[in-house]
């Protein structure tokens, strides 16, 4: 029997060399004429020990991590074919990695275990169950479903998906769309790209549940043009499942149409935003727009639609599949379910952690992360983007929830974490928060144009005249906050005023100036 | 601007032909040019308009709105740096600093030997493995300076293996 042996294909495991890993195990297994089959799976998120290699064995599958190409011959040496324990690399069962083992995956739950296109795998892994059962729905049922899971928006802004699909399900039209926003603009956000690049189908079927919910036919993914290889599986995938008679007329048999599109984004952070994504979609400047009309009921090419994101609508599989209560059992408050927080920035155990919402920023920080990866002391976290708060650590016990952040003027959004040690500026921080503003705003409204800019002049300015500028600045944000049209200029000034207030001792004029910190 | 080649101009029809009758053709016309050019010359704009019934200001609106879009062909390869935050948290100012410098040029530009045009992304969703490089349509991690002279390096060797 051939041995089975998986090779991580997404964007991380090959940007730490999975490729030239995989290529290296096809040489060494020819060389040793060793039966091989090389399945390029998906990742499982653990992205501190990529490239994850793992061995089929009578027992199980068995993980080595991280593995360089040199190493391989070594790793053949040492038994790698029967799963042994000699090499240094070796993790053991990975479901009993401690960072696995910790998380409630349920949207992620079959991420990276095989061929992220193959279709046998993904319905001998429960895949599609969701989907033949909303085939038997009505759509009234299946938007009630959504909405007692208590699923909410994952993109960022936590609106009730279920309520968003009754306003849809509800305007007459005969034509409907669903769009799902993949435009993962957020700094330390991978889920999408994740689920794109390892478990597309999970997305494609979250899609045509929203298609059969509301009435919809047509979809578009609309994808950042950051990722090339979310692109390339995403397309492929949907070929496949087109068909194989998931997409396209005729649904399964039924009468049901569903057709769907990747459209590509162009480098703009704003069309994150769900009004302005719909104009780039209709081939317009990424200019947002004036809510109401809500896309819901005015959308895309005016027509009601469907905005979600990536992770809302691969959730949707598991509620239809699982039933509402399955989801709505984790959580707390009215924070339902689970949402996937990546660990990202100075942090020795990054990757993806999917868990009910509850638990502390502590936990996730020290308990899967591990402290930072420079090895010195943490020192701020920036949670939900660009636009998130910097918490300082007495924040750090504060239960992630959507209701607990946003009572302290942060924001869980979509689930980034971004950890620095104390070799991090926060005032640096501040001003690279007005700059991105500045580089990102449509320019529609003059609070996020005009002051990001003014944002980054006071900033600067700051030291000739430390209390007079620092008032300036608050009014500045204050401005921005109440006055702008979307958040990209309503909370600009989240990171801006958190790094102001939590961090003064990074404001005043005898710091120590940019820099002099020692480097990473 | 220089007007295009008529190989260039081959490119442009056949990506109008393709995709002007797609909703929300703009888009994927520029892209289907960049990707066959490179970029996005100025003479694209006036054929684009007519057939998409839009004014030449329309179309030229949209093509200096998106950051991917260039007006300027590109050196062979261009270099992404990640600006973001999760990439900042580990180096990636150190990183632009340098990268600038053994270039000899700003971000938006071209070396003058037409090699390597430096870009900035707000990320390239790398954000546990940064500092993060994106060089054609290859992400790498981990990327400190010595690491990027070593990927510059194997890009002037493949550039001379293919010459």
């Amino acid at each position: 029997m051939a041995t089975r042996i998986f090779v991580p294909s997404d964007t991380t495991a090959r940007a730490l060399g999975a490729d030239a890993v995989a290529a290296a195990i096809e040489r060494e297994a020819l060389a040793r004429k060793i039966d091989l089959e090389l399945v390029r799976n998906g990742s499982r998120g653990l992205f501190w020990l990529e490239p994850l290699v793992e061995v089929e064995t009578s027992a199980g599958r068995v993980a080595y991590g991280p593995v360089r190409a040199e190493d391989v011959g070594g790793l053949f040496e040492a038994g790698l074919c029967s799963g042994a324990a000699r090499h240094a690399s070796f993790q053991g069962r990975p479901e009993d990695i401690p960072f696995l083992r910790n998380q409630q995956r349920l949207t992620f739950s079959r991420v990276g275990l095989g061929d992220p296109l193959s279709l046998d795998n993904y319905i001998e892994l429960d895949g599609f169950r969701g989907l033949s059962r909303a085939l038997t729905m009505a759509g009234e049922d299946i938007v009630r479903w959504v909405t007692e899971s208590g699923l909410r928006g994952r993109g960022g802004a936590a609106f009730p998906t279920g309520i968003k699909w009754r306003t849809v399900l509800d305007t007459p039209s005969p034509l409907k769309y669903v769009v799902c926003n993949a435009d993962e603009g957020d700094s330390g956000t991978f889920a999408d790209r994740l689920v794109m690049e390892s478990d597309p189908y999970m997305l494609i079927e979250g899609m045509i549940i929203a298609g059969l919910a509301v009435g919809a036919t047509q979809g578009y993914i609309y994808l950042r043009s950051e990722y090339p290889l979310a692109q390339r599986v995403m397309n492929e995938a949907i070929e496949r499942a087109h068909a194989a008679g998931y997409l396209g007329e005729g649904i399964r048999g039924t009468s049901y149409r569903f057709d769907l599109e990747v459209r590509l984004g162009a480098g703009a952070y704003i069309c994150g935003e769900e009004t302005a994504l719909l104009e780039s979609l209709e081939g317009k400047r990424g200019m947002v727009r004036v809510k109401p009309p809500l896309p819901a009921v005015k959308g895309l090419f005016g027509q009601p639609t469907v905005v979600n994101n990536v992770l809302s609508l691969a959730a949707v599989p598991f509620i239809l599949d699982r039933g509402p209560g399955a989801y709505a059992d984790s959580g707390m408050g009215r924070s339902r379910g689970t949402l996937p927080f990546q660990l990202a920035g100075n942090i020795a155990r990054g990757g993806l952690v999917e868990l009910a919402f509850g638990a502390t920023l502590r936990e996730l920080l020290y308990d899967f992360g591990g402290g930072s990866r420079s090895g010195r002391p943490l020192r701020a976290v920036q949670v939900g983007g660009p636009l998130g708060a910097y918490l300082p650590e007495s924040q750090w016990d504060t239960p992630l929830d959507y209701e607990a952040f946003a009572a302290m003027s942060a924001m869980l959004g979509h689930g980034g974490i971004v950890a620095f040690d104390d070799t991090v500026d926060l005032r640096q921080q501040a001003r690279f928060a007005m700059e991105f503003c500045a580089v990102e705003s449509c320019g529609k409204c003059t609070p996020c144009r005009i002051g990001s800019t003014r944002g980054v002049e006071v900033i600067d300015q700051l030291d000739a005249d430390p209390e007079g500028n620092r008032v300036l600045l608050e009014e500045l944000c204050e401005t921005m906050t109440d006055g702008s049209l979307c958040a990209m200029g309503g909370m600009t000034p989240y990171p801006v005023l958190s790094a102001l207030r939590q961090f003064p001792e990074d404001f005043t004029a005898d710091r120590e100036p940019c820099g002099s910190r020692e480097p990473v | 601007m220089p007007e295009a080649t008529a190989g260039q101009s081959e490119v442009i029809q056949a990506a109008i032909a393709t995709h002007r009758h797609r909703p929300g053709a703009l888009l994927p016309i520029l892209h289907a040019i960049q990707d066959g050019l490179g970029y996005i010359p100025g003479d694209a704009i006036a054929p684009i308009a007519q057939a998409l019934n839009q004014s030449r200001a329309e179309v030229a609106g949209v093509l200096s709105f998106y950051h991917h879009f260039r007006t300027r062909p590109p050196g062979n390869a261009i270099v992404q740096i990640c600006r973001a935050e999760a990439c900042q948290a580990v180096g990636a100012r150190q990183l632009e600093g340098h990268a600038k410098q053994r270039l000899g040029i700003d971000y938006h530009a071209t070396t003058r030997d037409a090699r390597i045009s430096l870009e900035p992304v707000y990320c390239l969703g790398n954000c546990a493995c940064g500092p993060s490089v994106r060089i054609g349509d290859a992400v790498y991690g981990r990327v400190s300076p010595a690491v990027f002279d070593a990927l510059l390096d194997q890009l002037d060797s493949d550039v001379v293996v293919v010459q």
